[in-house]
């Protein structure tokens, strides 16, 4: 529990550190970019499907496997769409 | 017990995604950041699948592709106008899956120490309130209603009800361990992201979303506390920390306190019911405009959204192409948080294909700009309106604004007289250095093209 508890305290602080320096042109790619990060719950959803043995966990799994895979992936998607828009003339 | 290859693999994907947020906050290296999370990700979800899907295995392969099927062409075609709400709709998701694993989690195992009580109650609560809070933003941001702040009759003692409903069952759950208790706490999660989002307004709606997208991150390591998920928690306190520290950045950059943006509708002293009195405008011909900008050293352009739905943004990179080759020095400003959320307007002129060094920031332009001969306003209001510097009664005082109104002369293309996303008058219409310029703004800057090239 305090193993836990640790580790959440020091990723609050690495979270605050890595953001700490971004310019505003960089706001919604960062946003975006945070957004499908927490998709991760994916994994969490996956783990839960996996173990369920009534038809309500089941359900209740899938549903947010399915959701959780959205999260994902059009997460990541709209931002490189975004980040593309970047390249090319910086140099 | 997990086995030590899975636990390497979810540690090897949470450096990923330390190192993807790491590389999103510089400009060099933010797409490289993204496909490093991406990765991350991927390595993290083939781990859970091989090792935790001892049965349905099946069944979740077929969630995960549909998922990717709804998902992917969703991000594909969404029109980079309309990017701010596309994110709120997959933060709102997100929510709801992290509510979902922990009320399947907590039906399963009925009872758990005081911890997993504790991080059920408040995956399920900040789940919930994500997901209908994102859901309404989204509502707000594709215009499906009203954009101006929704105060209720008696909107605070709705809000503070649902608020002490909610923390009541959120106790409730917590003492009793009941299925249907937690139920109704989902339930009400969601009726308090509603009552949450109602009353913050237009211009306000990205930064809500930002917190939203916060409250996502904090939820998901709330389940990883569940699940006894390392990875959860280490990505989802990630995701809040670093979502609390963007919103705060964001409100600073519209020079709001948070409190303010959220609240301050219920306490905003409505004194905008100023004067009635009819004020006139000048509104010129496409021709008077020509000749204005033609013969002017120095124009500065400052985009907004309207620029971005007309898709104007190739018709504006000529114009000033056209104009530099007059030799007029040109620059456009970019407010911090042109379009509809932050960085949005610099996605959509790289777009354009506008040479990143155009784009000039507030403290750039404001110093100089009185020397500027004319200043063109192409679909912005809200961040040219004087009123947020001068009027301590209006809504968005406080928030940083170009001082246009300081230039020799004033060009204001706008499609009607309607007030900005934010619903406020602008004084800067009624300014007898202004020109207006009706009409959609790529009709009107290709027009305003061959005025000029005519000369």
């Amino acid at each position: 529990m305090i193993d836990l508890l640790t580790i959440f305290v020091l990723a609050v602080f690495v979270g605050f550190e890595v953001v700490s320096k971004v310019s505003t042109i960089l706001h919604t790619p960062l946003m975006s970019g945070a957004n499908a990060i927490h998709g991760v719950i994916l994994v969490g959803a996956i783990l839960i499907t996996g173990k369920a043995d009534t038809t309500v966990e089941l359900v209740l799994g899938l549903a947010a496997v399915f959701l959780a895979t959205v999260n994902v992936v059009g997460g990541f998607v709209v931002t490189d769409r975004m980040l593309e828009m970047f390249k090319g003339h910086k140099r | 017990m997990t086995p030590s290859w899975v636990q390497l693999a979810y540690l090897a994907a949470a450096l990923c995604f330390v190192l993807a947020l790491k590389g999103l906050s510089t400009p060099r290296f933010a797409r490289a950041g993204n496909l490093i999370g991406a990765a991350g990700m991927a390595l993290a979800v083939v781990t859970a699948f091989v090792h935790g899907a001892v049965h349905n295995g099946l069944l979740i392969a077929v969630a995960v592709v549909l998922g990717v099927v709804v998902g992917v062409p969703a991000a594909r075609n969404v029109k980079m106008t309309a990017i701010p709400q596309m994110v709120a709709l997959f933060n709102g998701v997100g929510g709801a899956a992290a509510a979902l694993v922990a009320l399947a989690e907590f039906l399963t195992v009925h009872e758990g120490d005081v911890l997993f009580r504790i991080a059920t109650v408040l995956t399920v609560l900040i789940g919930s309130v994500s997901f209908s809070g994102s859901l309404l933003t989204f509502a707000k941001l594709q215009e499906l209603m009203t954009t101006r702040p929704v105060i209720l009759p008696a909107g605070r003692i709705v809000s503070i009800g649902v608020a002490a409903l909610s923390g009541l069952l959120a106790v409730a759950v917590f003492v009793s361990s009941s299925g249907a208790l937690l139920i109704a706490l989902a339930v009400a999660g969601l009726l308090l992201g509603v009552v949450f989002v109602l009353p913050v307004g237009g211009a306000d709606v990205p930064i809500a979303i930002s917190l939203l997208n916060a409250f996502t991150g904090l939820a998901v390591a709330a389940s990883g506390y569940v699940l006894a998920n390392t990875l959860l928690i280490v990505a989802g306190t990630l995701v809040g920390a670093s979502g609390t520290l963007l919103t705060r950045m964001m409100a600073q950059a519209m020079g709001r306190s948070l409190a303010n943006i959220l609240f301050g509708a219920f306490t905003a002293t409505v004194a905008q019911a100023q004067s009635g009195e009819q004020r006139t405008v000048r509104s010129g011909t496409v021709e008077d405009v020509a000749i204005l900008l033609g013969y002017a050293h120095s124009v500065v352009v400052v985009p907004g959204y309207g620029l971005a739905v007309a898709q104007a943004q190739h018709a504006a990179r000529e114009l000033v192409q056209l104009l530099e080759a007059r030799g007029i020095a040109v620059s456009y400003g970019i407010h911090p948080v042109a379009g509809r959320m932050p960085g949005h307007m610099n996605v959509l002129l790289a777009e354009a294909d506008v040479p990143y060094e155009q784009l000039k920031e507030l403290d750039d332009v404001n110093p100089g700009m009185t020397s500027i001969d004319v200043a063109v306003v192409v679909g912005a209001n809200d961040v040219v309106n004087p009123g947020a510097r001068d009027e301590p009664g209006s809504p968005i005082y406080g928030m940083p604004i170009f001082d246009v109104d300081r230039a020799r002369a004033v060009v204001f293309m706008k499609r009607s007289m309607r007030p900005g996303f934010a619903g406020i008058d602008n004084t800067l219409l009624y300014n007898p250095k202004t020109t207006l310029l009706f009409g959609d703004a790529k009709d009107s800057l290709t027009k305003l093209l061959a005025a000029v090239k005519a000369l």
